[in-house]
């Protein structure tokens, strides 16, 4: 278990967590898609994985569903075994699946009446709560609307109404936003921190980073295993003194001065910058100036705040106290 | 099992349905097209042959022999022929399909009982020459007085006795269409929404497995019944075919089949991954579904294995069922046999496709 999940649970002793597993694996023939993954997501907030494509989110999702079967380990969601109790875990969970999978042939209020009716709703209360989310996600003027003729943004705001009509506790959401204008991706954020300010807990996937950050907490996936987590804070806390960032005048041939330098992890160019993540804080920014200056190049180089990206290649590249535990939990 | 929940599925498929114009169109076309296509093209007993006779014994008796097979319907005369020798010229040149030379000691054969006339046919089609040989069972003599030496084999059509092909075809024809739309309807319906992502969505909610598979197939039963009756009207209408038992009873037969047929497409869409494996799958059913029932040939008339296969086929029984019903006119309780086997059928392969489905995606 790593440090994080750790404080999370000492934390907050008087509610179970919503979803605790312990080594969950699966394995797809020859591919291991998730490995060995200790999880443990606090109820009412908004948790997230990130990871780049193929790291494992959406079979780790569909493990703590019920849809998959997982290889090995053991995973407790809303204190319901999975997958033996998946039926009864149903009726409590949202999900809404990374490609849009409502009826694009029903028009707004036919897809969530369906849903309203599968989700076991009596048809007096189904009708408020379906006027209740036409009118809370702005449908009111294209209820009639048939879903496969609306945009990406509106698709994803029917999904999340029609996943949360039966008001679960739990909300799994595979890449919500992947196919969204940055405009709708804020005001869908908006809707699930209502939810989790409501009392739901919210696991969202995603490869973007800003996304990420208004994550309460966040665990990170790469290759199928889990290598951080934490609160944003935390993550990029631990990485402090680590990111550097170069000014130079010729970025290009700056970064192939710096990226073979010992006690550099990866020199990304972002704009005219360089910047750069050292494998710990004691490396002195003078090895950079010196190295610059070796190669003829002018430069100024300042520390910088680290960010997510920075915690998610020092965490790919397996070099953060939070992943070097987790790597000893497994062995 | 929830009512209100098989409800939704069945609301959702219908308001889909609706929706969805070509496979609404198709559900009437299909059964119009195919009716036109057997009812008028394919004609296994071919009427109006176009013949030549060369008469060259010319007495009453020969005459009257030649007007009694051109009065089955079977050939019409188109020319004329002195000699047997012109016949066969006509008939490689292909300006008739069937000769008729009565030689000139006709009366003597007649009475020694040798043949008495030769029917020269157009072998190169195996239809043209089953109908000639059907002519040549006229019988010698019309008058039943005269004593015969060699006794015609006089053929007796009962149920059809104008040996309409309409008449053999269009209960069948119900069959057909049931097999094919019915088995596509649904095996598409359920893999569409596998591909289209909605199956990920429905088995996370707490819809079961049966209402899933029984919603599903409730509307298409209704289009399967719309069918038969569009194919019973039309044959009705324009070929004259007659339902001589209850119609009751030919709609429960048809129930049968539609039941049969979607369970079948259900248990095909458990298989299938993609909505053109399902399509395939359906053409693999249909294929023998319209060869080895009965439909296009004789049951009895097929080998051994052939007809085991055919046994299994729930066509094979509907066929049995359908023109018993309304051909002869038999009630469904004195053809219980393939009541029995159809409601089989129905329970095994839908236990087997509910069972096979699963709320899982692994």
């Amino acid at each position: 278990m790593s440090a994080a999940a750790r404080d999370a649970q000492a934390a907050a002793p008087a509610t179970a967590p919503a979803i605790r597993a312990r080594g969950m694996s699966k394995r797809f023939g020859e591919l291991q898609a998730v490995d060995r993954v200790d999880l443990t997501v606090p109820r009412a907030c908004v948790y997230g994985f990130l990871g780049p494509n193929g790291s494992g989110k959406s079979t780790t999702i569909r493990m703590l569903c019920g849809l998959l079967t997982p290889s090995a380990g053991e995973i407790e969601v809303l204190g319901l075994k999975i997958p033996e109790q998946a039926e009864a875990l149903r009726r409590r969970i949202g999900y809404m699946t990374q490609k849009f999978s409502l009826f694009e042939d029903l028009s707004v209020r036919e897809n969530l009446e369906f849903l309203a009716a599968v989700q076991d709703i009596p048809k007096a209360a189904a009708r408020t709560r379906i006027d209740a989310l036409i009118e809370q996600y702005r449908f009111g003027d294209r209820q009639n609307q048939l879903a496969g003729t609306m945009s990406g943004g509106q698709k994803q705001r029917l999904a999340l109404a029609g996943a949360v009509i039966h008001e679960p506790e739990l909300l799994f959401l595979d890449e919500p936003t992947s196919a969204v204008d940055p405009e709708s991706r804020r005001d869908f954020w908006e809707k699930l921190f209502e939810l989790a300010d409501a009392g739901t807990t919210l696991l969202v996937s995603t490869h973007y980073m800003d996304e990420a950050e208004r994550c309460h907490r966040l665990a990170i996936l790469d290759r199928g295993a889990l290598v951080a987590d934490g609160t944003p804070a935390e993550l990029t806390g631990a990485l402090q003194g680590r990111a550097v960032e170069v000014r130079a005048a010729q970025p290009r041939k700056a970064q192939r001065a710096l990226v073979d330098l010992p006690g550099v992890l990866s020199v990304a160019q972002i704009g005219n910058d360089l910047r750069v993540l050292l494998a710990d804080a004691d490396t002195a920014e003078q090895g950079l100036t010196d190295a610059l200056r070796a190669a003829g190049l002018e430069a100024e180089v300042a520390k910088a705040k680290p960010n997510l990206e920075d915690v998610f290649v020092a965490a790919t590249r397996g070099q953060t106290p939070g992943a070097a535990a987790a790597r000893e939990e497994r062995a | 099992m929830k009512l209100r929940r098989l409800w939704a599925i069945v609301l959702k498929e219908v308001r889909q349905l609706r929706r969805d114009r070509i496979t609404l169109a198709m559900i009437v076309m299909i059964p119009v097209g195919q009716l036109v296509l057997f009812g008028y093209a394919i004609n296994l007993n071919p009427r109006g042959l176009t013949a030549a006779v060369a008469d060259q014994a010319g007495t009453a008796a020969s005459r009257a022999l030649v007007m009694d097979m051109i009065a089955t319907g079977v050939v019409r005369t188109v020319a004329h022929a002195d000699t047997p020798q012109q016949l066969v010229g006509m008939l490689r040149r292909g300006e008739i399909s069937v000769g008729i030379a009565v030689p000139p000691d006709f009366e003597r054969r007649r009475v020694d009982g040798r043949e008495v006339l030769q029917v020269m046919v157009d072998g190169s089609d195996t239809v043209v020459q089953s109908a000639a040989a059907q002519l040549a069972q006229t019988p010698v003599d019309s008058s039943a007085a005269a004593p015969r030496k060699t006794a015609p084999i006089g053929v007796v059509a009962f149920y059809n006795p104008q040996r309409r092909s309409p008449v053999n075809i269009v209960p069948g024809l119900i069959g057909v269409i049931l097999t094919m739309t019915m088995v596509m309807f649904t095996s598409v319906a359920i893999v569409r929404e596998r591909e289209r992502g909605n199956m990920e969505l429905l088995i996370t909610t707490p819809v079961s497995r049966t209402e899933l598979m029984i919603g599903k197939v409730l509307p298409y039963a209704l289009i399967g019944l719309i069918q038969t009756t569009v194919v019973l009207l039309l044959g009705l209408w324009l070929f004259d075919v007659p339902v001589k038992g209850s119609v009751l009873d030919v709609y429960i037969a048809a129930v049968l089949l539609i039941l049969a047929n979607l369970a079948l497409g259900l248990m095909i869409s458990t298989k299938a991954g993609s909505q053109f494996q399902a399509m395939q799958m359906t053409v693999f059913i249909l294929l023998p579904s319209i060869l080895l029932s009965g439909f296009m040939f004789p049951y009895a008339g097929m080998p051994a294995p052939a007809q085991w296969l055919a046994e299994v086929l729930p066509m094979t029984h509907f066929l049995r069922l359908i023109r018993g019903v309304m051909l002869r006119g038999a009630g469904l309780l004195e053809l219980w046999h393939d009541v029995a086997y159809l409601l089989g059928f129905i329970a095994v392969m839908m236990t087997l496709a509910v069972s096979r489905f699963r709320k899982r995606l692994d």
